[in-house]
């Protein structure tokens, strides 16, 4: 009974930061309709980091700066930031495609960084050792995952909070309206190239918060960890969920990592041993179908906003 | 030293040249970026597989001192073939329901999950390791003084420059290559003057994923086939595209002999291991210099 409990805690701290990640691009693609298909790439730059700028002194790469926590937590959404302006400037005056583009580009590049930048990443070995805030106060591994999962709970919270009362003000009206209808907006003096590059860069450093709350809490990160799968996973959650609604972004974490794990459980007791290596495929392609499905027959989600969507509103500038 | 890398980028542009031009040819017609177009390549480098190890047991012989003889060209037409058909079974599946809501984004992203499914597909049947068409090592030839190839590669430029010539006769020369270029240019009034706008982009996938098996089988054989190799050559063809002027089908092939070059010569600074992330920054300057690219138009 203990271990189920404490996989359930294990469980829905991973669902919470995925709930986070997954607010981060609802801002994007929710309500601005910005295509950002580099999730796992800013991630990852929010996750190295931290794991940078928060780890102990070691040999084995950069790092070692014994930064205090909350302060690398910042640091890494602001370096997640500049890695979104380097990506925005040039792309968001073009159409949506070229956003997807250089957005793949980008997690690819940083994937390449990660595997082969050895004395800054640790390369395919990886980071370990990451610390974790107030790690040594609690007396067993089931305590400490409690505080944890309750320190993320109020972050996702934060997040959430912070991200409704932005997109209820007037900025957030104008993103939606850009998102529409981006002639009428910037027919009543709207920048909608600046207003994008904001929205951009702000999903992108929650992205990146969701990276860093990952590499402390899984404690060891590889290039693994942030591959074009994860990319798919969070849009798998936002588009099931409901763009366009933090709270379907939210409900959209916890169904699909559910979706997740209980097919990665179901693969690993059913697949004989010989296909074990094919399970991950079969997950992929569980997943994708599913996603597929609700792309066609329900677009907007299980919570979706009414006007997530609307035909044809997106044209070439 | 510089004009080996030069060869290498050649062989490799040609890859990237003949994915680019079937992404292009996708972005004009079918107006959104195909993230599923690097799968095509993929699926064709493993349906010529089948084709070739089909006829493991015939004795075809070998062109001289090529390493295959007769199956490999047959697979080189079967994979065409099939991958063809795959394209078009993924377009009635999924972008065809998608068309017709007329959301251009869910286009996009659902070739972003079809890629991810048909790699996978290819996991779960092929295996994950990598596969060659031929075992056998081929030797370099001193074909200028410095630059050493082997024969194959040789064969895998000239085929790249008779396919563009042909494909540019086609484009040209006949009805279905004008109608192409008329629907591409402008698709409403395409539809006004008669042509068959539904034909056309079925032919538009059926020439996309023939170049692209090809260049799938190109890549297979002389790097190595793999379950990612498409997904890692997306971002090269994309490169290549918008560089040539994302709709031009010259500039495709244009944009895909630069990048393969830039790749390789890079090799001469840089880490081998970033070869891919050369891609990638030539993308991001020319969409800051010139988003149109070399070839494009204005819009």
């Amino acid at each position: 009974m203990s271990g189920v409990i404490s996989y359930l805690v294990f469980f829905l701290i991973l669902a919470a930061i995925y709930g986070i990640v997954s607010l981060g691009l609802n801002l994007q693609w929710g309500y601005t309709g910005l295509f950002n298909i580099g999730v796992a790439g800013f991630f990852a730059v929010g996750a190295y980091t931290y794991a940078i700028l928060a780890s102990s002194p070691t040999t084995n790469h950069l790092g070692g700066f014994d930064v205090p926590i909350p302060l690398s937590m910042i640091a890494a959404m602001i370096v997640t930031g500049i890695a979104a302006l380097i990506i925005g400037f040039p792309t968001l005056r073009l159409r949506d495609d070229y956003l997807a583009i250089a957005t793949i580009g980008i997690a690819f590049s940083i994937q390449l960084v990660a595997m082969n930048m050895q004395w800054l990443t640790g390369g395919t070995q990886g980071l370990y050792n990451i610390p974790q805030p107030l790690a040594n106060t609690f007396e067993s591994n089931f305590d400490y995952n409690l505080f944890f999962l309750a320190m993320v709970l109020i972050v996702l919270l934060v997040v959430y909070i912070a991200l409704e009362r932005m997109v209820h003000s007037p900025w957030g009206r104008v993103l939606m309206a850009i998102r529409e209808d981006e002639t009428a907006a910037s027919s009543v003096g709207k920048n909608a190239f600046s207003y994008r590059l904001q929205s951009f860069v702000i999903g992108s450093m929650i992205m990146g918060l969701g990276g860093a709350f990952y590499a402390c809490f899984i404690k060891y990160i590889s290039p693994q960890d942030f591959q074009p799968v994860l990319t798919f996973q969070i849009w798998a959650m936002l588009i099931i969920g409901g763009s366009g609604n933090n709270r379907g972004a939210i409900l959209g974490a916890l169904l699909v990592w559910m979706l997740w794990s209980g097919s990665g459980t179901l693969v690993q007791s059913i697949l004989p041993a010989s296909l074990q290596v094919k399970g991950g495929a079969f997950q992929i392609i569980l997943i994708g179908l599913v996603l597929m499905v609700t792309l066609i027959f329900k677009p907007k989600g299980i919570m979706g906003n009414r006007r997530a969507i609307i035909p044809g509103a997106k044209q070439a500038p | 030293m510089i004009g080996q890398y030069l060869a290498d980028g050649i062989v490799l542009g040609s890859t990237i040249a003949l994915g680019a031009i079937g992404l292009t040819l996708t972005y004009n017609i079918l107006n959104f970026a195909n993230f599923a177009h690097g799968s095509l390549l993929s699926w064709g480098a493993y349906f010529g597989l089948v084709f070739v190890m089909a006829f493991a047991g015939v004795q075809g012989g070998t062109f001289g001192p090529l390493s295959f003889g007769w199956p490999f060209i047959v697979a080189l037409v079967g994979a065409a073939v099939l991958t063809s058909g795959l394209a078009l079974l993924v377009d009635w599946l999924v972008f065809r329901p998608l068309r017709r809501s007329n959301i251009q984004v869910a286009l996009v992203f659902a070739s972003f999950g079809a890629s991810l499914l048909l790699r996978n597909f290819i996991v779960v049947f092929f295996g994950p390791e990598p596969r060659y068409y031929n075992n056998s090592i081929q030797i370099t030839r001193e074909i200028l003084p410095g630059v050493r190839m082997t024969p194959d590669q040789i064969f895998v430029v000239a085929l790249a420059v008779v396919l563009v010539v042909a494909l540019h006769l086609f484009l040209t020369r006949t009805k279905l290559g004008k109608a192409m270029r008329a629907t591409a240019d402008n698709l409403a009034l395409a539809q006004v003057t008669g042509i068959n706008v539904q034909g056309v982009m079925r032919w538009t996938w059926v020439v996309g994923a023939s170049l692209a098996a090809v260049g799938g089988m190109f890549f297979g054989l002389t790097v190595q086939i793999l379950p990612e190799m498409g997904f890692n050559l997306v971002l090269p063809l994309f490169a290549a595209a918008i560089l040539g002027g994302i709709g031009s089908v010259y500039g495709a092939v244009l944009g895909g002999l630069v990048i393969g070059i830039a790749q390789d010569v890079s090799v001469m600074f840089i880490s081998p291991a970033y070869k891919p992330a050369v891609a990638f920054v030539i993308m991001i300057v020319v969409l800051l210099v010139r988003p149109t690219g070399i070839l494009g138009e204005k819009k």
